[in-house]
């Protein structure tokens, strides 16, 4: 029987009331008394010297309060970047200034300079299209090969050149790699982009500074994961006001992705200047800014090789990839392309030898980040396209191939820097196999054929590490900041409790999640438990929710919290009881005398601690409140196998997805509705880098998908219902809920099944074609088909 | 400026809007209706869909003097004065249809319409129905299935909990 409440239940949203009433407070919904709006007058060239803005035009029209450019900046901050990369030289990346108002350069089209605030948005919009800008337009870099030829543009003249870095991993292991490849059996050699892709959370972002002249205390509402970290970068690094004067707020978000996790100049903007102004100020993106200032995600170029022996196991792999960090360092950008994608490398195979290159290039682009995913995607894309290839050009089935080569025994360490605690690839392979009804698929492609269509079937696997992360590892690996999560649980006398994380959730469902498992712990009602989330003035510091890690990490800490209430009650009880410490013991929200009838409710001693009149003072502080921080010891490591069936059209190219079946290995579950939402959304995003989404610049930087009219977002009609499994379960060994995440696998697992299958049913239409880039769209396809 | 009137959730709501006001900005800033949603600018995302005298409308695409003197319903008036959430409501959280929330107003209200005009539908009248409502979060399946048990349909054969 299902379980109807506490951990394993699928318990309703709770959150789901506000939201389907219209009742949601997302941060457009606020407005503080007297604010005024800014409107950002934004780069429309992608490479240029600025000469000059000109805004005494603009500076008299109505309702205008106050017109910024970068010369108001100079003493302010560069938006900073949280993570430094080491190269294989051992040399630290380069390391741009990034401007909160573009001064002397514009580096990229949607790259802010001058800031109108006014009135009224309308005011504000039509003053800064008086505003005069001076640009000389320079040759833009956009193609990341040519950005690091010898004479290119740079992106920033003061830097060496426009390589961020150059990036081996393992550097010690090259040789021997390289030595297995001169001794391989077979080499399967594949080249392939993982597209750049916009975010899009439907939310775009919003951000209203506050500032009180009688308090000097500074307030940002925005749409942020990680209010805490926001608060700490804007403050510490970029306009210098000390924590404990700057509050941050990330109310209801809609939706983040990644793209929500990073410092944004719009931030510091109105922050600054409501303190300039004297006012609250409040920005709100269009969708149209969104594409060109949210940070994109992927933007890979690789070229990835794989060596077997005569018995067909992988011997060898070596990875060479460009990818694109824009024309800034967004927050963590350097770490996505190196410590999120190199140490996945060795997926869920057990290549003994493995070396990967990165070189991280600027470009007049958009800042690319962390987007769903972030990094394990690109590495399961190479990896599972590969060896798809490799079973291919072996004739050998791909899931046999896959099988042999598995890791199965546990921990493994990898030569990629990780160790992977537990897991099970043979079992979710075999759920797999099952759900996907390999045995009808032949079936199936004739009564596709026999419409004329062609049906193809695709299969991958994953492994992803989530629960980011240890602090003293991340921290050797250039990280800088901590990556522990923190929870505060305040019992109140009646027995209710208010739980405070520093975990964000903006669509995850934590207020329901969460609540489960403090109210399971304790033994009382889901309703009993609050879930406090996203405002840095009641919510102890926090890294916030991004890298599938608020349950495994936030959880944990939260876990720590309730237990140390937990044990502090019970020393109340025992008093109560007139019993031993060792004898009382917590069961369905009642403290029990073992072996006896004695108890005592668990209101009866949350009320004791606050109504301390028979109360063992002398040995413990009255009041119910605990806070505890945790710092994982490892990540966790989800995986799954994955299959896809699409019917293509060769006369148009166009392709449909027929079956999608996940299997999923996430370890305990908490809500397994929310979890199997989880994965839905996660591969519509993935299906939809695979078969839709692109973000397009042209050869001059120009962005050509910046509006929904151009980037094809998935649609209800582009998708079909999905099979979801996640019960293979081998649960966490090291964090004390034994769950490992399940936000990001779906973005991860799905694209390279569907790219598979769309090159499993070429095939049996006869072409010759081994890849196709993402996204296989019907033109590609078609193309591809001809010849 | 001019004054508009129109009955919003069937109360009498006025105000003085400019000419290019929006009638989803008039909703929002001046009836402090927030639960209509702006996604995007060109009509694409549906996050902001209305009832106009009973008609879907995405209200980013039509001035609030169009709405001069018409019925506007809106999410804050679909659930049952006490609270109780409504059918197409009550069957988004039955069935998990909605995760971050923000595109769920619009997505509610065109399921309204869409299941006033066609009370059963099919997965494909649904998925085609909503090709104006784009979700990030859900993948649409909860979407679909939730419209679907809404119409009275049973949707336990649709895979997962």
């Amino acid at each position: 029987m299902p379980k109807d409440h506490g951990i394993g239940a699928s318990s309703k949203r709770r959150e789901d009331i506000r939201f389907l009433t219209g009742e949601g407070n997302y941060t457009d919904d606020i407005n503080v008394n007297g604010q005024a709006y800014v409107y950002f007058l934004r780069s429309d060239v992608a490479h240029g010297t600025l000469n000059g803005v000109d805004t005494s035009a603009a500076d008299g029209m109505p309702g205008v309060v106050r017109i910024f450019t970068g010369a108001d900046f100079e003493a302010v901050g560069s938006i900073p970047c949280g993570w430094q990369v080491t190269d294989k030289h051992g040399e630290v990346m380069q390391e741009p200034r990034h401007p909160v108002l573009a001064h002397g350069k514009v580096r990229h089209v949607g790259e802010p300079i001058a800031a109108v605030v006014a009135e009224t948005l309308e005011q504000a919009r039509d003053a800064a299209e008086a505003i005069v800008l001076d640009i000389s337009e320079l040759p833009a870099v956009i193609n990341m090969k040519d950005a690091v030829k010898a004479g290119a543009p740079k992106v920033h003249d003061d830097l060496t050149s426009n390589l961020c870095y150059d990036w081996g991993f393992v550097e010690e292991n090259k040789g021997a790699v390289d030595q297995a490849f001169k001794d391989a059996a077979h080499v399967t050699t594949l080249e392939l982009v993982n597209n750049r892709l916009v975010a899009n959370p439907m939310e775009p972002r919003v951000a209203v500074g506050d500032y009180s002249r009688g308090t000097g205390d500074h307030t940002l509402f925005t749409t942020s994961q990680n209010p805490h970290v926001i608060r700490l970068l804007m403050g510490a690094f970029v306009l210098g006001i000390p924590e404990h004067k700057l509050r941050v707020v990330a109310p209801d978000v809609g939706g983040g992705f990644g793209t929500k996790i990073f410092h944004y100049q719009e931030e510091a903007f109105v922050t600054f200047a409501a303190k300039a102004c004297n006012r609250a100020v409040k920005w709100t993106s269009s969708r149209s800014e969104a594409f060109m200032s949210d940070a994109h995600g992927r933007d890979h170029v690789t070229k990835i090789e794989l060596a077997l022996d005569k018995d067909n196991n992988f011997t060898a792999l070596r990875t060479d990839t460009y990818a694109n960090m824009g024309a800034y360092l967004s927050t963590f950008a350097p770490s996505v392309p190196t410590w999120l994608h190199g140490t996945l490398m060795a997926g869920n195979y057990k290549t003994p030898l493995i070396y990967v290159n990165v070189k991280a290039v600027f470009t007049n682009t958009v800042p690319v980040d962390a987007y769903r995913g972030a990094g394990r995607p690109e590495a399961t894309y190479q990896l599972e396209r590969l060896v798809d290839k490799a079973a291919h050009e072996l004739k050998v089935d791909p899931i046999k191939l896959r099988r042999q080569n598995f890791i199965t025994q546990f921990p493994y360490a990898t030569p990629v820097a990780v160790e992977y605690d537990t897991g099970n690839y043979v079992a979710t392979m075999d759920k797999l196999e099952e759900m996907a009804d390999i045995a009808g698929f032949k079936k199936r492609r004739e009564a596709s054929e026999a419409k004329g269509k062609l049906r193809g079937f695709g299969v991958n696997c994953y492994i992803e590490a989530c629960g980011i992360a240890p602090s003293n590892l991340v921290g050797q690996l250039g990280a800088r900041a901590g990556l522990f999560e923190s929870c505060t649980v305040r019992v109140n006398a009646t027995g209710g409790l208010v739980v405070m994380t520093g975990s964000h959730s903006h669509g995850q469902g934590h207020e329901t999640s969460f609540a489960q498992v403090v109210a399971d712990m304790i033994g009382i009602p889901e309703d009993m438990v609050e879930i406090v989330h996203g405002d840095t003035a009641n919510t102890p510091m926090g890294m916030g929710t991004y890298g599938s890690r608020s349950l495994a990490v936030g959880g944990s800490a939260m876990v720590r919290a309730t237990e140390k209430i937990i044990a502090k009650a019970k020393k109340i009880a025992s008093h109560l009881l007139e019993a031993s410490e060792g004898d009382v013991e917590l069961k369905d929200g009642a403290f029990t005398v073992a072996g006896t009838d004695k108890s005592v409710a668990w209101g009866d001693v949350t009320l004791a601690a606050y109504v301390p009149h028979n109360y063992p003072l002398e040995e413990i502080e009255p009041g119910l409140e605990e806070t505890a921080f945790y710092d994982p010891s490892n990540f966790t490591y989800p995986s799954g196998a994955y299959a896809c069936e699409v019917e293509l059209d060769p006369e148009t190219g166009q392709v449909t997805i027929e079956r999608f079946s996940a299997a999923d290995d996430f370890g305990n579950i908490v809500n397994p509705m929310i979890v199997t939402g989880q994965v839905h959304g996660g591969l519509a995003q993935g299906i939809g880098q695979a078969l839709l989404e692109n973000c397009a610049y042209d050869s001059d930087g120009q962005l050509l998908s910046a509006s929904y009219m151009d980037y094809a977002m998935p649609r209800a009609s582009d998708l079909p219902f999905y099979d979801v499994d996640h019960s293979c379960q081998t649960p966490c060994t090291h964090n004390p809920l034994g769950v490992k995440g399940c936000g990001e696998a779906g973005a991860i697992g799905s694209p390279p099944a569907v790219v598979n299958a769309v090159l499993d049913a070429m095939r049996s239409g006869g072409s010759k074609v081994d890849h196709v880039d993402m996204p296989v769209s019907p033109h590609r396809v078609w193309e591809a088909m001809q010849g | 400026m001019t004054e508009v009137k129109m009955t919003v959730n069937g109360k009498a709501a006025s105000g003085n809007v400019e000419g290019r006001t929006l009638l989803v900005q008039f909703l929002r800033e001046n009836l402090n209706l927030t639960g209509t949603h702006v996604g995007c600018d060109t009509s694409q995302c549906g996050a902001c869909v209305v009832h106009v005298n009973g008609e879907a409308v995405k209200s980013c695409t039509m001035l609030a003097v169009e709405a001069n003197g018409a019925e506007v319903a809106t999410i804050e008036g679909q659930a049952a004065p006490d609270g109780t959430l409504n059918t197409i409501q009550q069957a988004f959280q039955d069935h998990h249809g909605l995760q971050c929330g923000f595109c769920t107003p619009g997505m509610v209200m065109s399921a309204a319409a869409l299941l006033k005009d066609n009370p059963k539908p099919t997965e494909a009248d649904v998925r085609h129905y909503l090709d104006g409502n784009i979700c990030r979060c859900t993948g649409y399946h909860n979407i679909v299935k939730a419209i679907m048990a809404a119409s009275g349909q049973d949707v336990g054969t649709i895979a997962a909990e």
